[in-house]
């Protein structure tokens, strides 16, 4: 059996990638593809899409027909993304605050530990992320982990209604994402030149400088990688404001959840992932020029 | 390459195979702890068919589910209400459900419905009710009205649980206020909106699956609930009681179909008339502590359901069955919850 082979390296190398290039087509390309069209048509009162062209989806994002269908400015939905930005960058800061030391305290340790440490930050993802969220209820919730101690002691008398909160929400989001943020901050420390942190001290850098002036600017690509991997799934994340916001503070992907699951509109289902797309692709645009700032700055050096 | 094409091949056949092997399957998607195991383990042992259950939370869930495509499922339970509304959407099959031998047991008040004239499509599940339940301990009313739950008391702040999705909110409100089910009047609807606005204020958690662990931590005090749920979060120990108020609560009749396209028609058959047996359907009821329409069950009740107050309610309670709204109504309805949720 003879099978047809390209004849030049660039058809070859096309060869090569094609695996790639179908994986990405049919997982990533076709379903987005569906969802913009679906952003554009008219939804069916009993769910699904009736194949009428409308902008309408995008029209609701800002306004609304109230219930005498007077079309209104409605800053509902303006609102469920600012809170979305505000509990996506509040979880990706304690994030940071939380996973940066420990990257930098596993980079400290004799490699065979390392390695271990790692292995440890990963246990989590063997679990699915529902239970681990569930977890939570019984930490935070009433005369649960935290409160059952307090109350014993008498220092608290109530219950100090941690649960159903943007609180509760944060907590959550933090958890469920802070191995993302540790393991890029781990793979730019590692490549670290130690060195570098001694000659810092040698012209008399103080422990804070040091960490200012030379670590963070070594692996500051490891700390954005690490930033956006945890910011971008906060956005669209519903399991954590469903279960420990109790549903009442949407976020966008609650809201798209909602759109497709219980209000039956899903062109504006469909509309809001697209803005999520669209935000997403804004912040990898930022990215991917700092990034490139960084490279032309390292290329001078 | 030539590896590449035995691959093929061999996956190919792997699928095929394993298409053979789906004749002795059921798979069911149902509403959350509504299935027992006993039951499932039961039907597996008389048929050899094996049974995989997956649960859902609301009817809205299951439309949006069937709606989307291909699902793998053989079996689903929707409420009265929303099996006109499968059917008008093709998305559930004939199966000649008065055909099956076991149909001569259900109780002639509930034979050929209103929502399936010919009882084509659908076999009985439960039927029950949908109000609210409070925790007996820590809440000083006595559900005598629905205004207790949709104008919380200030000892509820905080501490009140409402279903995620409108359905039977909705419906609940309707018979609080007065106003007629699929209302397709605006400013019927904005009163009601408002209403649930106002309640917001008092609420810990919409939420349509763990209402007894919130009411046996004490998070809420008082809860939307199903009165066999609601049963099922007293007997494991919870001091939850289930409110007949005196304006009403909602009824609904849950029932099995069959989506189309479903893989295993027959055994779905078998499972509907299994179920139609009464010693089958007593143990159901035990379990799922609501109600059902099969004659002779009552024989198999332990003393225990019997006296249940969830499912022996006062004789004079008023149970107002829900109709399949049209799509103005619909989307009313809609529009009010996108507004409540947000």
């Amino acid at each position: 059996m003879t099978l047809w082979m390209p004849k030049t390296a660039a058809g070859k190398r096309w060869l090569g990638l094609a695996p790639s290039y179908i994986v990405i087509g049919i997982f990533m390309l076709i379903p987005m593809v569906i969802m913009g069209v679906f952003s554009f048509l008219e939804p069916n009162p009993y769910g699904g899409v009736m194949p009428e062209g409308s902008v309408a989806a995008y029209v609701k994002l800002f306004f609304e027909y109230d219930l005498e269908d007077n079309l209104v400015f409605n800053p509902g939905y303006i609102n469920i993304i600012y809170r979305s930005f505000q509990l996506s960058i509040g979880a990706t800061l304690l994030c940071l605050a939380f996973g940066f030391p420990v990257a930098y305290y596993i980079t400290l340790q004799p490699e065979h530990k390392r390695n271990f440490y790692i292995f440890l930050i990963t246990i989590p993802f063997w679990t699915n992320l529902l239970i681990r969220t569930f977890a939570w209820i019984i930490i935070l919730g009433r005369g649960g982990v935290i409160e059952m101690p307090l109350l014993a002691a008498g220092i608290i008398e109530d219950s100090l209604r941690m649960m159903y909160t943007d609180g509760a929400i944060a907590i959550g989001l933090t958890y469920s994402y802070l191995p993302l943020m540790v393991l890029p901050i781990y793979a730019s420390l590692e490549k670290l030149d130690f060195r570098l942190l001694e000659a810092a001290t040698d012209l008399y850098a103080n422990r804070l400088e040091v960490m200012t002036r030379v670590v963070i600017p070594l692996c500051k690509p490891g700390i954005i990688a690490g930033c956006i991997l945890v910011f971008i799934p906060c956005l669209g994340a519903f399991i954590a404001p469903n279960l420990l916001g109790g549903g009442k503070k949407l976020m966008l992907g609650s809201l798209v959840q909602f759109q497709f699951a219980s209000a039956r509109n899903w062109p504006f289902g469909a509309a809001l992932s697209m803005l999520l797309l669209a935000v997403v692709v804004v912040v990898l645009i930022f990215y991917a020029r700092a990034a490139k700032k960084q490279a032309a700055i390292a290329g001078e050096g | 390459m030539k590896h590449l094409l035995t691959t093929i091949a061999a996956s190919a056949m792997l699928l095929t195979t394993g298409l053979a092997n789906a004749s002795g399957e059921l798979f069911i998607y149902n509403w959350t702890e509504y299935t027992p195991p006993a039951l499932i383990e039961k039907f597996a042992k008389e048929t050899g068919i094996k049974i995989t259950v997956d649960t859902y939370d609301s009817n809205e869930t299951l439309l949006a589910k069937l709606q989307s495509g291909a699902t793998g499922y053989d079996l689903v339970v929707p409420s009265q209400n929303f099996v006109p509304i499968l059917i008008n959407e093709g998305l559930i099959q004939k199966i000649a459900v008065h055909e099956l031998p076991n149909y001569k047991n259900m109780k002639d008040k509930w034979k050929y419905p209103e929502w399936d004239p010919q009882q084509e499509y659908s076999g009985p599940w439960q039927w029950g009710t949908t109000s609210f339940s409070y925790n007996s301990e820590l809440y000083s009313g006595k559900g005598a009205s629905l205004k207790e739950f949709f104008e919380p008391s200030d000892e509820l702040q905080g501490r009140l649980s409402v279903f995620q999705t409108p359905d039977e909110v909705i419906s609940l409100a309707n018979i609080y206020l007065g106003l007629p089910f699929c209302s397709e009047d605006a400013k019927q609807m904005k009163k009601i909106q408002d209403m649930l606005l106002k309640q917001k204020e008092s609420v810990v958690a919409y939420n349509s699956e763990t209402m007894s662990d919130l009411m046996s931590s004490g998070e809420a005090m008082m809860t939307n609930h199903w009165n066999g749920f609601s049963r099922l979060g007293r007997t494991n120990g919870a001091p939850i009681v289930y409110a007949y108020p005196k304006e009403g609560v909602v009824g609904w009749f849950d029932s099995m179909v069959v989506p189309t396209g479903a893989n295993n028609v027959e055994n779905a058959r078998k499972f509907i008339n299994f179920i139609m047996d009464p010693v089958n359907m007593a143990m159901l009821t035990e379990e799922a502590g609501y109600g059902d329409a099969i004659k002779g069950t009552e024989a198999y009740y332990s003393d225990d359901l019997k006296s249940s107050p969830e499912v022996n309610p006062p004789s004079d309670l008023k149970v107002f069955f829900a109709p399949t709204c049209s799509p103005k109504a619909q989307s009313l309805i809609d529009k009010v919850w996108t507004k409540v949720m947000q």
